[in-house]
This record gives C-alpha cells, structure tokens and sequence, in this order.
C-alpha cells in the first residue's frame, strides 16, 4: 500500500514540475520537420531552351512564346539575324501536380508537337530523396508538304517521339542542376544511313543572382557518331528574369528549332562559325482551377 | 504518516489541476489579406501551433511559413522564395502575455476583450506589438480572435520596384485560434 503512495507521490511531482516548466514552446513537443518537398528548382518548365523537372501546378496552365531570330552571321544585311525568325507557340496544363500535358506549335517545319511530364520522384527538404526525376515524352509531326508528293508517302513519316529523363537537384537556394538523358526516335530519316534512334546526354544548370534574376545554361551531347558531321550539340546560355506574373528568359543558342527533336539532334552549325541565334520566351500562368480551400462552396 | 501522505498527494494533484490549466492546438486558423490595385493576396493557413497558459497568461503562436495556402500556385512560390525566404526563416512566432488576465474567466462560458503583448517574430525581424483581440471561453475549449495590420517593411520584406504597384505594403492578418484544454 505505502508503495502505491509513494508512486504517486513521484507522479504527482512530476505533474508540478510540469506546471512550471517555463516555455510554453515546449507544450508543442520536439520539432518535427513536416515532410516537404523542394520547390522552384527552376523558374519554369524550360531550364534554357530543354526541359526542366518543373511542371504547372494543378490547375494551372502555362501560355508560352517562344521566339528564335536568325543567326548572328546573317551579318549587317540580314541585322546579325533579326530580319528572320522561328517562332513557337505552347500551352502546357498542369493536370496534377504530377502530370501536365502540353501543345505546342512552331513556324520551324510547320511542327506540331505534344507532350506529357510526370514527376516520378520529387526532392524533399531533408533530403531523403536527393533528387527530383520527371519522365518527358513528346511527339512530333512534321507539317511541311512531302519533298517529293509522287512518292507513296506515309502520314506515320511524319512522327518522331522524344523520351527524357529529367533528374535534378535543387543544391542550394541559387543554384540547381539538371542531367538530361534522351532518346529521339525518328520514323522517318533523310538518309539510309541515318539513325532512327538517337541518344542523346544533356545537362543544365541555373544559379540565381538575385531573387528575381538567374543565369541558366544548357548542353546537349549527341553521343559519339551517331548523326552524320554536319549535326551539331547544342549549346545554349541565358538568363530569367521573373517580374510576378510572367518569366522571361532572354538567351542565346546555336540551335534553330525550338522543339526537343529539333534541338537535340538537329542543331546545324556551331558557335565557333557564329550560328548563334538570340531568342526568348515568354511564360505566362492562368490559374484555371483554384485550390480546395479558395473554391467557394 | 500514512494520512499525512494522503494530504500531500491530494493537494499536490489539486494543485496541477486547478492552477495549471493549459491549452493547446496543433490546427489554429491565421490567414492574411492585402489589397493593392493590381493584385489581391490573400492565404490561409491551417496547421498553426498555439498554446496558452491561464494561470500565467503566457501564450505563444507558431506558424510554420510554407503551411499557407494561396488560390494561385504561382503566389505561393514567390511568396517562399522571393518574400519570406522560408528555408532561412521557417517559422514566424508570437510569444506574450495576456496583461488583463483577471478579467477573463476561463471557466464560464462568455467573450472576453483581451489584450496581448510580447514579441512578434516575422521574416527573422522580432518586434514589441500590442494589440487587443477577444478571448471566447466555450464549453471549455478557448477561442483567440484577432485582427491586425502589419506594414511589410518592418519586417525587413522587400518589395522590389518592379512590383511596387502590384503589391500593398500594409498586409492584415487574422489570428482565428481555438485551443483544447490540455489533457
């Protein structure tokens, strides 16, 4: 019986000196991180001119325009390219916060293209997932006229389908990289001795200056031989400028097409001999579907 | 010796239950609003961490920042990264006192003006705010309500040039807090 007492003596003491512990912060109990994941490991969806692991959240979708003038060595009588351009323009919807689905349309071979980008793995804050890896397919159609119209000609011709892996680390608040393995398969090749599958391994990068300002680069490496000499890698350099609504990204590239077979594998003409083109884009989101908790009942 | 036992445990017991009533919560509402001619931001958070001491007055808010909610995706991001620098600054906190505790009966049912002082933490930046609100007892659970202005810059929050016009720089917060008594 006397033990039973003294028990509750020491229970008792321990319920007063809780009554007198002195912050009340302790009340909440050890500071549990909430699992979260990384956010913002790029401004947009685009690093330069490839894609980034970023997606539109749910419900949002992204309109871009994307321009490309011509290359610097048009020289004084084309103005170092400005007389001439590519345009492409896109909409991408974030169906989930995994999955969007985006069109696109570009004045370079009258292409269509449409893709789709899941987030497999997403980077979380205390890094027990070091990475983030998205999965990007895209497919192209080609929309100029058949070189040669008497030719039996196949509308399946036309296609050719880009598969990527987008793995990426957000390393620090400014800067983030991206390894960019792809395969681009063509349904059709200009020549026999062309490739229908080509690898490619791209890589990219993005270190903020400021909140609002970042440096991004991109390079994509065809892997050795594989296309004929006169394809080649794409070298793409630029800067985001974010303003709230909109990002811009002004950039220069030796890469005309501004769809992904088109830049990976071909790019024709180097920087060296001064293909260089100066483009942008322009990303605007509209939020489509407002989260649960902003919908009015 | 045996009664004499008895008599302190008893009144040991007594004296955690009756002087110590805490109150606590894990899901407290705060949401702030600003309205500037170009864009009106408004978000919500759902997971704010209070707890309240009647026999001191002692409180505390703890909000973790990347908890709020915004009907654009877009803000919410910004709002992070470019404002609040939440991976420096998780948290934001009040840590005060209730300095006219002896007009709030927490054991009767009714609303009860409340003052609060201390310390509001934001952004990093801690400054000495004053501000009354209502405490509502109501079957024993305890309801803090509050509603006041901050001016953005206080807290060491920049709003760039750019986006001067877009943005407003007083932002009102609701405080909206209900807290079980501790068990």
């Amino acid at each position: 019986m006397k033990k039973i007492y003294v028990l509750l003596l020491v229970f008792s003491l321990v319920f007063v000196k809780n009554t007198f512990s002195q912050d009340l912060t302790d009340e909440f109990g050890p500071d549990v991180k909430p699992k979260a994941f990384t956010y913002a490991t790029f401004k947009t969806s685009r690093i330069v001119i490839g894609q980034s692991v970023e997606n539109p959240a749910k419900g949002n979708l992204n309109f871009s325009i994307s321009h490309h003038f011509g290359a610097l060595n048009d020289g004084p009588y084309g103005f170092y390219g400005l007389d001439r351009s590519t345009i492409r323009l896109g909409l991408e919807y974030g169906l989930t916060d995994k999955i969007s689905l985006g069109l696109g349309r570009s004045s370079y071979e009258k292409t269509i293209d449409a893709f789709v980008k899941y987030k497999i793995f997403r980077q979380t804050t205390d890094d027990r997932m070091p990475v983030s890896i998205s999965y990007f397919c895209d497919m192209t159609i080609n929309g100029l006229h058949f070189a040669h119209p008497e030719w039996n000609n196949y509308f399946s011709s036309r296609f050719a389908f880009v598969h990527q892996l987008l793995i990426a680390r957000k390393f620090t608040n400014k800067f983030s990289f991206q390894l960019t393995p792809s395969l681009v398969h063509k349904n059709l090749v200009v020549l026999n001795a062309d490739p229908n599958d080509i690898f490619i391994l791209g890589g990219g990068g993005r270190y903020k200056l400021t909140q609002r300002l970042s440096l991004n680069a991109e390079y994509h490496y065809i892997m050795t031989s594989q296309t004929r000499n006169d394809y080649d890698n794409s070298l793409s350099l630029g800067v985001d400028i974010e303003t709230g609504g909109h990002v811009f990204q002004l950039f220069v590239t030796n890469s005309q097409p501004l769809f992904e077979r088109g830049f990976l594998t071909e790019t024709q003409g180097s920087w060296g001999k001064g293909y260089i083109y100066f483009g942008f884009n322009i990303v605007r989101t509209f939020t489509i579907v407002k989260p649960k908790t902003f919908r009015k009942s | 010796m045996k009664t004499l036992f008895k008599i302190i445990i008893v009144l040991l017991m007594l004296s955690s239950n009756v002087f110590a009533q805490k109150y606590i919560t894990k899901n407290g509402k705060i949401d702030f609003y600003s309205d500037a001619p170009m864009e009106k931001i408004e978000a919500k958070n759902n997971q704010v961490k209070a707890a309240l001491d009647a026999a001191t007055g002692d409180i505390v808010f703890q909000v973790l920042i990347t908890s709020f909610e915004f009907p654009k995706a877009l803000m919410q991001e910004h709002f992070n990264e470019n404002y609040m620098e939440s991976p420096k600054f998780p948290n934001s906190t009040f840590k005060g006192k209730i300095i006219n505790l002896k007009d709030i009966n927490f054991t009767k049912n009714g609303k009860y003006n409340a003052t609060i002082e201390g310390d509001l933490t934001i952004h990093g930046v801690t400054k000495k705010v004053k501000q009354s609100g209502t405490i509502e007892v109501k079957d024993g659970k305890v309801i803090t309500y509050c509603k006041f202005n901050i001016l953005v810059k206080d807290y060491g929050i920049n709003i760039p040039n750019a986006v001067a016009g877009k943005i407003a720089e007083t932002v009102q917060i609701t405080v909206d807090v209900a807290l079980d008594p501790k068990k």
